[in-house]
């Protein structure tokens, strides 16, 4: 089902993680539909991506396409992350099955809610960057058993 | 190859040698058509009946109220088409539950298209059907009750003989996919009162494909495939023989190991249940804890998604099933699961163990350890625990 990039970055997902005091963080995706994506960034002063983590719930694709959007961010600059887009991030995954094309699109979403939250603290606006829609809708369950 | 450990079997089994060996002649030596009128016809005709005189034996009923199927599927469809199709007169009412296999509640669906009335029944948080709603569904119009014997997510066994009894008082039809149930629970039509009832091959170490239904005699049912006198003319085309021969000898074994074996798979289950609830934290079990099926375990694992689970089973060579969405090829997690009352995003944590005659003790162990790991890789990597944690520790 799942090319041998996708299995390889679901066996050893890069980067996976958190950064304390991040210069950016955010989180999309809801657990109703069985995904979450948080991206934590380190960006320097110049505006370069130092360091990236993820953390992810959620199938293969999920943890496969996080993966592969924080190797392809880290390093950039900020305006080169913006154009990783879910296109690009399947790309380099050598594809993923039709339904899980969504999953590719979390990822953007989800450097896109780290770059916004990194704007916001910093009091910037980069440009072309839209504010991202798809956060948490719901509060967290607090079941226990 | 390496050694799988295969856990799955509510989705299929192993076909068994002894089945295999059944089967084969009738590949090679035994060819001939059974409708025809020489002896090698005649060869196919005789095991086609053995087969169905083994099964009616199994379940307390006649040979001529056994018809062969393609399988547990076409067996629900028939059933459940058919009646509605001859009993229309009566009326165009339907009673089933939200936890039934797909092959019933889509064409339930269909039906509804087509100008039937149906209602689905709730369940409580163990999945068992509510036979106070049941009494009270029951309507002048209504022909047809159709409640799975087992589910095969959860394994719930239901209250057939209660629903059956509510049917037969009522004087409405009966019918009960069976699937999960044949071959693993003792059934007797007649003391359950049951109408009719779906079953299949490669559910109890028989072959794919070959299924049957049992019709009970004097139930008005119509012709479900035209074009031959087989089955007694309800279900035509040339007998899957070498199929049949083959549930015929699955259905022997199932039912002369039955009491042993269950006995045995049992004991297993409640062995992995209790270690699991024990070792991982924030887990479930799902289904009933006392009227289950013994081979039935199904857990739920909060902060892990259960695809994810289910490939890295598999890299430990683990076979499993899961209710989470992405192995139901929807955003939504099991139709199962949301019905016994789990929110979506705890159903998307399950995960699905079936025993097999073939498990052993050292099987389970090995599950238990892969099993704990997993979920704590998962969880490290899940911002769902991480907020927990934070909020709670």
């Amino acid at each position: 089902m799942y090319s041998e990039k996708v299995m390889d970055h679901f066996k050893n997902p890069r980067n996976m993680g958190e950064i304390e005091n991040p210069s950016g963080v955010g989180t999309v995706g809801n657990a109703k539909c069985g995904d979450i994506m948080r991206m934590f960034l380190d960006i320097d002063e110049n505006g370069v991506i130092q360091e990236v983590k993820f953390k992810t719930f959620g199938c293969g694709a999920a943890v496969a396409t996080s993966s592969m959007a924080t190797e392809l961010v880290k390093g950039k600059t900020i305006q080169e992350a913006l154009q990783v887009t879910n296109k690009a991030v399947m790309e380099a995954l050598d594809g993923l099955p039709p339904v899980k094309v969504h999953c590719s699109l979390l990822a953007e979403e989800a450097i896109h809610a780290a770059l916004w939250d990194y704007a916001e603290k910093h009091g910037i606006q980069i440009e072309g960057l839209e504010k991202p829609k798809n956060d948490i809708s719901e509060e967290e369950e607090e079941e226990e058993y | 190859m390496e050694r799988v450990i295969y856990l799955d079997n509510a989705a299929t089994t192993q076909t068994a040698p002894e089945v295999v060996d059944a089967m084969l002649p009738f590949f090679s030596e035994h060819y001939g058509n059974a409708s025809t009128v020489y002896g090698l016809g005649s060869k196919s005709k005789e095991a086609i009946s053995k087969a169905r005189e083994t099964i009616a034996g199994i379940l307390g009923a006649k040979e001529n109220e056994i018809y062969f199927t393609a399988g547990g599927t076409e067996s629900d469809n028939w059933a459940l088409k058919a009646t509605a199709e001859a009993y229309r007169e009566k009326g165009n009412h339907i009673i089933t539950s939200k936890i039934e296999h797909h092959a019933i509640l889509h064409t339930c669906e269909y039906l509804e298209k087509n100008g039937f009335e149906v209602t689905y029944l709730d369940v409580d948080e163990s999945g068992v059907v509510k036979l106070d709603q049941l009494k009270a569904a029951i309507r002048p119009t209504t022909i047809l009750i159709s409640i799975m014997f087992a589910n095969n997510e959860i394994g719930t066994i239901e209250p057939v003989e209660e629903i059956g009894k509510i049917a037969s008082e009522h004087g409405i039809l009966f019918h009960t996919d069976a699937v999960q149930a044949f071959g693993q629970v003792p059934i007797d039509v007649d003391a359950l009162h049951i109408d009719m009832l779906s079953a299949s091959g490669h559910k109890l170490n028989g072959p794919k494909g070959i299924g049957f239904l049992y019709i009970r005699k004097g139930v008005k049912i119509r012709s479900f495939i035209h074009g031959g006198a087989q089955e007694r003319k309800r279900r035509a085309g040339t007998e899957n023989v070498p199929g049949i021969v083959g549930l015929g000898k699955a259905a022997e074994l199932a039912a002369s190991t039955m009491e042993e074996r269950t006995a045995k798979e049992r004991e297993l289950r409640d062995y992995l249940m209790a270690r699991v609830l024990k070792e991982i934290p924030f887990t479930r079990v799902n289904g009933s804890r006392t009227s289950r099926l013994a081979n039935n375990v199904n857990f739920c694992f909060q902060f892990i998604e259960g695809e994810s689970l289910l490939i890295m089973l598999d890299m430990e060579g683990i076979c499993g099933s899961s209710g989470s969405a992405c192995t139901s090829g929807s955003l939504d997690p099991s139709h199962v699961l949301l019905a016994i009352g789990l929110p979506h995003e705890i159903a998307h944590g399950s995960l699905r163990l079936t025993l097999g005659a073939d498990t052993t003790r050292e099987d389970i162990d090995l599950t238990i350890e892969a099993v704990k790991k997993i979920v704590t890789q998962l969880r490290e990597m899940s911002p769902l625990y991480e907020d927990y944690m934070k909020k709670h520790v």
